[in-house]
């Protein structure tokens, strides 16, 4: 951990102002390879980072299945926005022990039989029940990349991780409203320009009548709520798979979202009517 | 010998591409003496010589449903420019009909271009074009290409899957009039296997002809080269392509390559004439060297 962070770990003087990242050069150097800090790891110099959030925004906009593209757009356009979660982080102690662990989400790490046998009500059983629900795999998420600070790359991995639980936890679906409501709460609650980008850009291919209801219903709920709440990714969801999700909810700061339209073929467990 | 370091191995763009590539190569059996294995380059990397061929496989079949939108992208549309030129220079046609072999010609620029050049300028419909590629992907897409043509299923074009080093006995001795490869030989193994297979299959007055990237002496140009290739090119296929590593292979191969005259000599090598060692002499420089046509002539 940094000693800035040592410092706030110790209730020491918060400083406002975030830690800047080392200057990223302009040009490539051709003859000395730049080293990656993390497997995987890509490093940009600040033009192509500005190339490839341009080429990344406009083939989201064009394909919006190629998902690498959508990662490569939250990754070059991230900016300030990821020192400030992490700052966000290490000022909550759930928050401190998510950096210090850096817990992984995928199905090698996250037992998904053990979560089912949970009782119902708790948020294991619902997350569990809204994979199945919704067909979603965790292990689909894009390795981020583009991001230089190791552990900015990490808020990252785990922003793109938890996206699901907050689906599952506002009991949304994967439809395309309901991926824009989580967007626009996302966008309220971590404040990551992807965020605002799909908030903006996703309602144009919609139909007037969906749009429509995205605009009254959900927006207002998820800003918000998004607003009000506490920012969730300081939350180590790991650790709270046997509380009741209702207690969760309330801890956070979230109330229920306006009734989410699941596919048809789906039946609810909780017997809500499917339209 | 640790000829892929971990780092590399594991910056895929979209982990689909090299993975088996490494997988092929690290299944290799050590060879009982490590300081004896041949070794050869893979971009920037040095990977054991009878590991080249499968990755460069691997690069192909990912790069190939993509090849033709990507050259247009990279090079701006200029390739076009380049090959209408090595074709225009051959002036297929002219003395009658040929008989010529494209190799690694898979999507088939440089056939289409000498049967239509062949036909339009001299109205030679006799000459004959067989395009043989070691990448079965690339094939198709050249098939493919060539059902929009009037070419299609006449005795004018035909597609063969084969190694440019070790072409089969299908491919007679001294019976070409024209070797083609465009874009193709530096992605060999070996370099003079290649010259000498065309040397062989070229009919004495025959003509060997090579259009490949090769090294930009302008300094200014040079620079401003590089950038390019080593910024712009590898974001224009994750971005176009979603496979940043085929195209970081392709920029550092094109490096990799001996430059114009070396390279000539190497021809000589393999028993061909050519001219001098000036640009205009045995080869010429397109764009500054960005491109280059090297021909040699089989006496």
């Amino acid at each position: 951990m940094s000693i800035l962070a040592c410092c706030r770990t110790h209730g020491l003087p918060f400083f406002k102002k975030t830690s800047k990242a080392p200057c990223t050069p302009f040009l490539r150097s051709i003859n000395s390879a730049s080293t990656p800090v993390y497997p995987g790891h890509i490093p940009l110099t600040s033009f192509e980072n500005a190339f490839l959030a341009v080429g990344s925004g406009l083939m989201s906009l064009s394909d919006p299945y190629r998902g690498d593209m959508i990662s490569a757009l939250g990754e070059t356009t991230a900016g300030p926005a990821l020192p400030r979660l992490r700052d966000a982080m290490l000022q909550s102690p759930e928050g401190r022990r998510i950096l210090k662990d850096r817990p992984r989400i995928n199905t090698k790490t996250v037992d998904l039989n053990a979560l089912s046998k949970l009782s119902e009500g708790t948020f294991g059983r619902t997350y569990v029940s809204w994979l199945e629900r919704t067909g979603v795999t965790p292990d689909t998420r894009e390795p981020v990349r583009y991001i230089d600070d190791p552990e900015l790359a990490y808020v990252m991995q785990r922003y793109r991780e938890c996206h699901d639980f907050y689906h599952a936890i506002n009991n949304f679906s994967v439809n395309r409203e309901s991926e824009l409501a989580v967007k626009f709460f996302e966008f309220a609650n971590l404040g990551l320009p992807l965020a605002a980008f799909s908030a903006l850009f996703g309602p144009l291919t919609m139909n007037a009548k969906k749009r429509h209801r995205l605009y009254s219903e959900y927006v207002p709920w998820a800003l918000r709520c998004g607003s009000r709440a506490r920012c969730l990714i300081t939350v180590y969801w790991e650790e709270r798979w046997e509380q009741q999700t209702v207690d969760m909810k309330k801890e956070f700061g979230l109330w229920d979202a306006p009734p989410a339209r699941w596919p048809k073929a789906k039946q609810t467990q909780t017997g809500h009517d499917v339209d | 010998m640790q000829p892929l370091t971990g780092s590399f191995k594991r910056s895929l763009a979209s982990g689909r591409t090299l993975n088996s590539a490494f997988r092929y190569l690290h299944s290799q059996t050590p060879s009982n003496n490590p300081n004896t294995q041949k070794t050869t380059s893979f971009g920037f990397q040095t990977v054991p010589e009878d590991a080249k061929e499968g990755l460069v496989k691997n690069v192909f079949d990912s790069v190939a449903s993509k090849y033709d939108l990507m050259n247009d992208a990279t090079s701006l549309g200029v390739h076009r420019l380049w090959k209408d030129q090595f074709v225009a220079d051959l002036k297929p046609g002219r003395n009658g009909p040929l008989r010529c072999l494209d190799v690694a010609g898979g999507t088939g620029d440089i056939a289409l271009r000498i049967l239509d050049y062949a036909r339009e300028k001299y109205a030679d419909r006799e000459t004959t074009v067989e395009i043989v590629d070691i990448n079965a992907q690339m094939l198709n897409e050249g098939y493919r290409r060539f059902k929009q043509t009037m070419y299609h299923n006449t005795p004018q074009v035909s597609f063969h899957e084969g190694n440019a080093q070790e072409l089969s006995e299908k491919f007679a001795d001294n019976s070409y009039d024209l070797y083609t490869i465009a874009f193709g030989i530096r992605n060999c193994t070996s370099v003079p296997a290649v010259l000498s297979e065309a040397y062989r299959v070229l009919k004495p007055g025959g003509t060997f002809a090579c259009l490949e990237f090769s090294r930009v002496n302008n300094p200014v140009l040079s620079t401003l080269y590089d950038q390019y290739s080593f910024s712009i090119i590898p974001l224009l296929g994750t971005i176009l392509a979603g496979d940043r590593t085929s195209y970081q292979y392709l920029v550092e191969s094109i490096r990799k390559f001996p430059p114009q005259p070396e390279f000539a000599q190497m021809i000589r090598d393999a028993g061909f004439r050519t001219g001098t060692d000036v640009d205009g002499g045995a080869w010429t420089d397109l764009w500054g060297g960005v491109a280059c046509i090297h021909t040699g002539v089989k006496l």
